[in-house]
């Protein structure tokens, strides 16, 4: 596990720009975290990342939206209003995992047991400050571990988020 | 008289309508609406595999009989064919190819969020273009010139949250019942609108709109409160977040009008039920000199009968799509994406 501390909202996007910038094909990010606590924000940063050009907004009522003017495919989902695991079946969802481009989960600890088996597990947390975040990485499996050491290396560095422990 | 079949299979909702001329409603079909356990003895369960499969023969039958017409008399079947889900949206699309190839019709392929506007066409009937649409949902928001039935210009939209989702992560903070809109409008009716100055986003700044941060300054000042123990006032947080979000729509959505020229607003999707809301932009569309328009509740959520009114201004226009026709998950508004045939 690694945690990564941003002072502001432009911080998160920030992070997320970082991360959507080492993405690859057949990733799934994994993000949880209260309302209001930056997942949306920090899926607009790793869709710029990934050189995602349209407007990303989101997609609690759509469930799902693909962006496609980017480096890779985004498939961007919301569970939020799903109520039982089947309804990922109905939004197709699984056709989505690991294929050719990269899934990014919102409130996916609502079927955390439907998540694939490899993954990065981003968990959003409130800070001190108001805009203050805490953002844990829990990586399922070794590329997914690779990525959390190299936002490491690269955090500090005018990136607009920093180390903040194991 | 031209008959169109509409279908709408896009996101919750399995639809079928017939409209006639594009204004008149002679069916309309929803499937949430009605009991199709019942109506066809089959089982069809809350949460069933791909609801829309099982779902959309049956609506299909149903929006004919009710409307009196065998597949004989429809003239062209207009589908949703984005933006939407692409499991859901393929189910209509490969229904309408069907209908249209064995039944030797027409194919149209419509955007549903134009669908959303042109419901205003249904309930108003001397309604014609140019105008300006506010089309305000849990999915969208955004704001729309309509130059005449075929050119439209998207304006602006949301960086972030719809305003609908705004109102129903409001309200689930708040302990009221999904979907919380029509809870946060009643109670800001017997609140103060002025006790909490919650922001407005990008006042003054375009078309575009922001709620994210207003969600999250609510969100903030409520737990704040809890934590110093404090009893949050639900009526005065609904009224003050209800007021910061129409005050935007109102202002840009007049702003538009009146850079756009046009003397009509109309308004579109879900939030246009919001009593704030069309108070509000009542108020400062008569104080311009502009006509407002909104459609009927059930002509606001998603529904065939929209489709097949957009579907029938472009059936008239030539704007017809070949069997190639395909889901496009993430349409964008006055975007096409088929070959005409």
């Amino acid at each position: 596990m690694t945690s990564f501390l941003t002072r502001t909202a432009d911080g998160t996007f920030q992070f997320g720009h970082t991360l959507g910038k080492k993405l690859a094909a057949g990733d799934v990010l994994c993000l949880t975290g209260d309302l209001g606590a930056g997942k949306t924000l920090l899926v607009q940063g790793a869709a710029a990342g990934l050189g995602v050009t349209e407007t990303v907004t989101s997609p609690t009522f759509t469930l799902m939206q693909v962006y496609e003017t980017g480096r890779l495919p985004v498939y961007h989902f919301d569970l939020y209003r799903l109520d039982a695991p089947m309804d990922l079946h109905n939004i197709g969802f699984e056709e989505y995992m690991g294929g050719d481009g990269v899934a990014l989960i919102e409130w996916a600890d609502k079927f955390p047991a439907a998540m694939p088996e490899h993954c990065l597990w981003v968990e959003i947390n409130r800070g001190r400050e108001t805009t203050e975040r805490v953002i844990m990485l829990r990586p399922k499996g070794e590329r997914y571990r690779r990525l959390g050491e190299e936002l490491k290396e690269s955090a500090d560095s005018g990136a607009g988020y920093c180390h903040a422990g194991v | 008289m031209s008959l169109i079949l509409g279908l709408e299979t896009s996101c919750d909702e399995t639809s079928a309508a017939v409209v006639a001329d594009g204004r008149a409603v002679l069916s309309n079909i929803i499937s949430s609406q009605i009991d199709l356990h019942r109506k066809f003895g089959g089982v069809v369960p809350e949460i069933a595999s791909r609801k829309h499969i099982e779902n959309v023969l049956p609506v299909i039958d149903c929006a004919l009989k009710e409307a009196g017409a065998s597949l004989g008399d429809i003239d062209a079947v207009g589908v949703t064919y984005g933006p939407g889900l692409v499991g859901a949206l393929l189910v209509g699309v490969a229904a309408a190819k069907a209908l249209a190839f064995a039944g030797g019709k027409k194919l149209i392929g419509v955007n549903h969020l134009e669908g959303h506007v042109f419901a205003n066409f249904l309930a108003h009937q001397d309604l014609e273009p140019p105008l300006v649409a506010l089309i305000v949902s849990g999915g969208h928001t955004s704001l729309v010139h309509l130059e005449s039935y075929a050119d439209f210009t998207l304006l602006g939209q949301t960086r972030d949250d719809a305003a609908g989702e705004a109102f129903d992560k409001v309200a689930r903070v708040l302990g009221l019942p999904y979907p919380g809109g029509p809870h946060i409008d009643r109670l800001a009716a017997g609140g103060d609108p002025e006790a909490i100055a919650f922001p407005r986003a990008l006042s003054g700044e375009g078309y575009e709109f922001s709620f994210s941060g207003l969600k999250s300054a609510v969100l903030n000042f409520i737990n704040s409160a809890r934590q110093r123990g404090e009893t949050v006032d639900a009526a005065e947080v609904a009224a003050s977040f209800q007021a910061a979000v129409v005050e935007v729509l109102v202002a840009k959505t007049i702003q538009a009008a009146r850079d756009a020229g046009v003397d009509t607003v109309a308004m579109a999707g879900g939030v246009a039920a919001n009593s704030g809301l069309r108070t509000a932009l009542s108020r400062a569309c008569a104080g311009n000199g502009i006509q407002l328009c909104y459609p009927p509740p059930v002509l606001c959520t998603d529904n065939a009968a929209m489709i097949a009114c957009r579907a029938y201004y472009q059936y008239r226009g030539g704007d017809w799509a070949g069997l190639t026709l395909n889901a496009v998950p993430a349409l964008k508004f006055g975007e096409k994406r088929y070959a005409v045939e």
